[in-house]
């Protein structure tokens, strides 16, 4: 093999052993390839990848583990690279893990409604796989036709569809697991319960910081026979958000509930033309499923609360295409902004549904008094707000504007009792804020269930945990990308 | 500052009872007490704190501290409509959570591990610590709440949690069938709150609105001799997990008498099950996980979760 390149540039020691474990189109350093990396869907700038690998097997997941931890060096997943809590950004120049290659749906157990995937399968392509046999996957990210089964993992990803089933939490039975020192673990399994800790719960979310899944065992969800689809049209964003808590006081547990408000309805418009009212307050997209006679009765529900709320249009989806198409404008509406401006910033509370009126107020007048503009699309039904700034980076002093926004955003979500982020993650994006919410204790405690995983804090360090913390501390992570905030 | 920093004062009577140098153990109502093996006689056992905190049925969530007998909770409950995903045994909330067992009617109910939304236990170094949140979704930092529901309190001594809670199906209805294969009776019902096996019988557990349960019986009625009955057979004493094809084979596996958690996987049987194979890695990981929790070995001693 020879040792230096045309260039006469030597060639790293750490990436000869990777192209000797891999082959030499499947790790790459050139410059191109190493930027692709450097960057997520998250508005922070690029951190500094080393070599990027594409393995295709567990065994070179693990060979690249431990060549890593040979050289000293850190090891960052990656999916898709939709995360937008900077999950995937490579801090301290680590090996970055693609999973892009790792692409196969590997069975379908339909007698025990498992399916077995690599991490690398996207979630559209999983679910367009199981709709001929009855089934599909729950969890349905806005961002499902480039997400992959790996990042909805390490996220704990939801979607709208999460409300009835449940988060990607309740939908993982098994991981395999590549440890950062090289060893596979198998976390849970096809049994319901499994004796012992549940490490598999404790690895869903957990944004790369333990290891690298490299199979996952998922419940498939057998698709309802009767959908019905409401529309419901109000004169304030207060009505929307009281209709919504409601209707689950009510007992009623629709498959989704989303709400948008004006600016975000009249954005969607001008992009597809989904048939959303552009002069209402707000929307609420209603969904239930279940056996005819059921939805109905929920429907009904629905449209009683909705108008004891004021509502000003209450419309039922009158065919699989409308249907369709009040979805494709939902899950289009952060295509939608692209339109409005060139940059957004794609916020993530919490808070209990009784507040959610409060805290929309808060928002306006917060993003208002930062002359910032804000749109609203979430997921009402369990109280996770999206606010999405919206702004050009290219004018000065903008991108500081919408940092002291999102930061109160943050804060009045804190105040009324909620969360840092319902499904994006910590990643970078909230990790200053973490001692707002957890007692030093608490951070402690955290840190040890990481450390029991990864002990020499090696896979993608400098996530979630703040600064201060063990693994968020070690020198290597100076090398910070410019431009975070916090 | 931190807005998860509890300023109850029972736990904080708790936590100073627990304190952070001698062996010591959580006595609940003793439901499942021998889990995990035997523990040493050095052990001091405390009682945690009881009552229920904040329930507000609209937000589907219950605070409540963890010596509060799952019977009470869901007497609470059931007055707004809801119950939780913890089994009613006779035990209390905290020994369901440190024992992580689902209710036989899992499937509708949903699993313990899923319903606890927030955890604070006291820590083998006597400090209350919080893990989670408690609002229904969330994502912010490590999940302590997985790791403690099933840890048989030997990485923390549980004081309060914040459950999930879910509302009570209009009509609940429990079907005995004969003459059935109970994988089709999983298969012909929608969502079941349970199905059952006792590799002779069938029992389902068919729920929701009115017209859909009658219409979903109906269909049962097309597959099986089926008849109305009060509830689900007695349950043998001894839990096996197997995946649910495996639960539908049971009856290759033993003489005893079972009863089979279809879908599920999990069947209690009469005989003890055979003891589990763990992944020697995962059993790696679940020893430092200890180790880290608790150093000096205090917590629940002589005990061990999955032993
Ligand atoms: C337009 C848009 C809409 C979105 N809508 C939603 C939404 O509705 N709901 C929602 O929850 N999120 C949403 N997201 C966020 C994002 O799509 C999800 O977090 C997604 O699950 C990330 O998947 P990914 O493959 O892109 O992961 P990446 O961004 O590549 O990685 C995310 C994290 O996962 C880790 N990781 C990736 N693969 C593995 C693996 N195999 N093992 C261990 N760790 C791994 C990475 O290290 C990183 O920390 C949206 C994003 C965009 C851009
Ligand atoms: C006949 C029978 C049938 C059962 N069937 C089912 C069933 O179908 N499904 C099911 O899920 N369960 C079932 N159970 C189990 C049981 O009812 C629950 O797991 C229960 O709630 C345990 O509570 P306890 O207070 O009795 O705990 P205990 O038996 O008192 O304690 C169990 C263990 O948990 C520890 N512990 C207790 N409280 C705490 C705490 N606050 N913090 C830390 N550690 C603690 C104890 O130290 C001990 O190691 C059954 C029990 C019986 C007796």
């Amino acid at each position: 093999m020879p040792l230096f390149r045309s260039t006469r540039e030597p060639i790293d020691p750490l990436v000869a052993d990777l192209t000797a474990a891999l082959d030499a189109d499947r790790v790459r350093a050139d410059g191109a390839q190493r930027s692709l990396a450097a960057h997520d869907a998250s508005v922070f700038d690029g951190g500094i990848a080393g070599p990027v690998c594409f393995p295709e097997t567990t065994e070179e997941v693990q060979a690249i583990m431990r060549i890593a931890e040979q050289h000293g060096s850190a090891v960052v997943p990656r999916g898709a690279g939709t995360g937008l809590a900077g999950g995937a950004i490579p801090l301290g120049r680590p090996v970055v893990v693609s999973t892009g290659r790792m692409n196969k749906v590997l069975s379908v157990d339909t007698d025990n409604r498992i399916a077995w995937v690599q991490p690398g399968v996207i979630n559209l392509d999983l679910s367009k796989k199981l709709r001929p046999k009855g089934f599909h996957f729950a969890p349905d990210p806005s961002s499902q036709q480039v997400c992959t089964l790996g990042g909805n993992v390490a996220n704990n990803s939801g979607g709208p569809h999460c409300l009835a089933y449940g988060v990607t939490d309740a939908h993982v039975v098994s991981l395999e697991v590549v440890l950062p020192d090289g060893q596979v673990a198998v976390l849970g399994g096809a049994e319901d319960e499994t004796p012992g800790l549940d490490l598999r719960g404790a690895f869903v979310g957990s944004e790369g910081t333990l290891g690298i899944a490299t199979k996952i065992g998922v419940r498939i969800t057998p698709n309802a026979p009767a959908v019905r689809t409401l529309l419901l049209s109000f004169a304030t964003v207060r009505d929307a958000a009281q209709t919504v808590s409601d209707i689950i006081a009510a007992g009623v547990v629709p498959a989704a509930l989303e709400v948008m408000d004006q600016r975000m309805t009249v954005a969607v418009e001008n992009y597809v033309a989904a048939g959303y009212p552009t002069d209402a307050a707000a929307v609420l997209l209603a969904e239930v499923e279940g056996l005819d006679g059921g939805v109905e009765i929920d429907a009904a529900r629905i449209e009683e609360l909705g108008r004891a709320n004021s509502a000003t249009d209450v419309r039922l989806a009158g065919s699989e295409k409308e249907r369709a198409a009040l979805w494709k404008g939902r899950k289009t509406a952060f295509g939608a902004v692209a339109q409005i401006a060139p940059d957004y910033y794609l916020h993530d509370t919490v808070v209990p549904r009784a507040r959610l009126a409060d805290i929309l107020e808060q928002i306006y007048e917060i993003t208002d008094r930062h002359e910032v503009t804000v749109m609203n699309v979430f997921h009402a039904g369990d109280g996770n707000l999206h606010p999405l700034l919206v702004f050009d980076a290219r004018e000065q002093g903008t991108l500081e504007r919408v940092h002291a926004a999102g930061a109160e955003i943050l804060r009045a979500s804190l105040a009324a009792g909620g969360v840092l982020s319902g499904e994006h993650g910590i990643g970078v994006e909230k990790q200053a804020y973490m001692d707002e919410l957890f007692s030093p204790a608490d951070l402690d405690h955290q840190n040890r269930l990481r450390q029991a995983f990864d002990p020499a804090c090696r896979a993608n360090p400098g996530k979630v945990l703040p600064m201060g913390h063990s693994c968020a501390d070690i020198q290597a992570l100076r090398e910070m990308p410019t431009g975070v905030w916090g | 500052m931190s807005t998860l920093t509890s300023t109850d004062r029972a736990l904080h009577d708790f936590a100073a009872q627990v304190g952070a140098e001698d062996p010591i153990a959580v006595e609940g109502n003793r439901t499942r007490w021998h889990l995990g093996g035997p523990l040493d006689e050095l052990a001091r056992l405390v009682e945690a704190p009881t009552g229920i905190v904040d329930y507000q049925p609209s937000e589907m969530v219950v605070t409540v501290r963890a010596g509060t007998t799952v019977a009470e909770l869901h007497e609470t409950l059931a007055a707004a409509g809801q119950t939780s995903a913890l089994p009613d045994r006779g035990g209390t909330v905290g020994g369901a959570v440190a024992v992580g067992e689902n209710r036989l009617d899992r499937l509708g109910r949903g699993s313990a591990r899923d319903a606890v939304l927030q955890v604070r236990y006291v820590s083998a170094e006597g400090e209350i610590v919080t893990g989670g949140g408690p609002v229904v979704k969330n994502v912010s930092g490590f999940n302590l709440p997985k790791l403690i529901v099933g840890s048989l309190g030997t990485l923390g001594l549980i004081a309060e949690v914040v459950l999930r809670t879910n509302p009570l199906p209009p009509v609940q209805r429990w079907i005995r069938a004969e003459r059935v294969d109970p994988r089709d009776i999983r298969d012909a019902l929608l969502r079941p709150g349970a199905v059952l096996w006792d590799g002779t019988s069938s029992w389902a557990l068919v729920e929701g609105h009115e017209v859909d349960v009658d219409a979903e019986v109906d269909k049962l009625a097309t597959l099986a001799d089926i008849a109305d009955v009060d509830g689900p057979p007695e349950l043998p004493p001894h839990r096996w997990f197997l995946s649910p094809q495996g639960a539908a084979h049971v009856d290759t596996m033993t003489d005893g008498a079972f009863i089979a958690s279809i879908g599920v996987g999990t069947v209690w049987a009469e005989e003890p099950p055979q003891p589990a194979e763990p992944d020697p890695v995962a059993a790696q990981i679940a020893e430092r996980t200890k180790r880290l929790f608790d150093p000096s070995g205090r917590l629940n001693p002589g005990r061990r979760a999955g032993a």
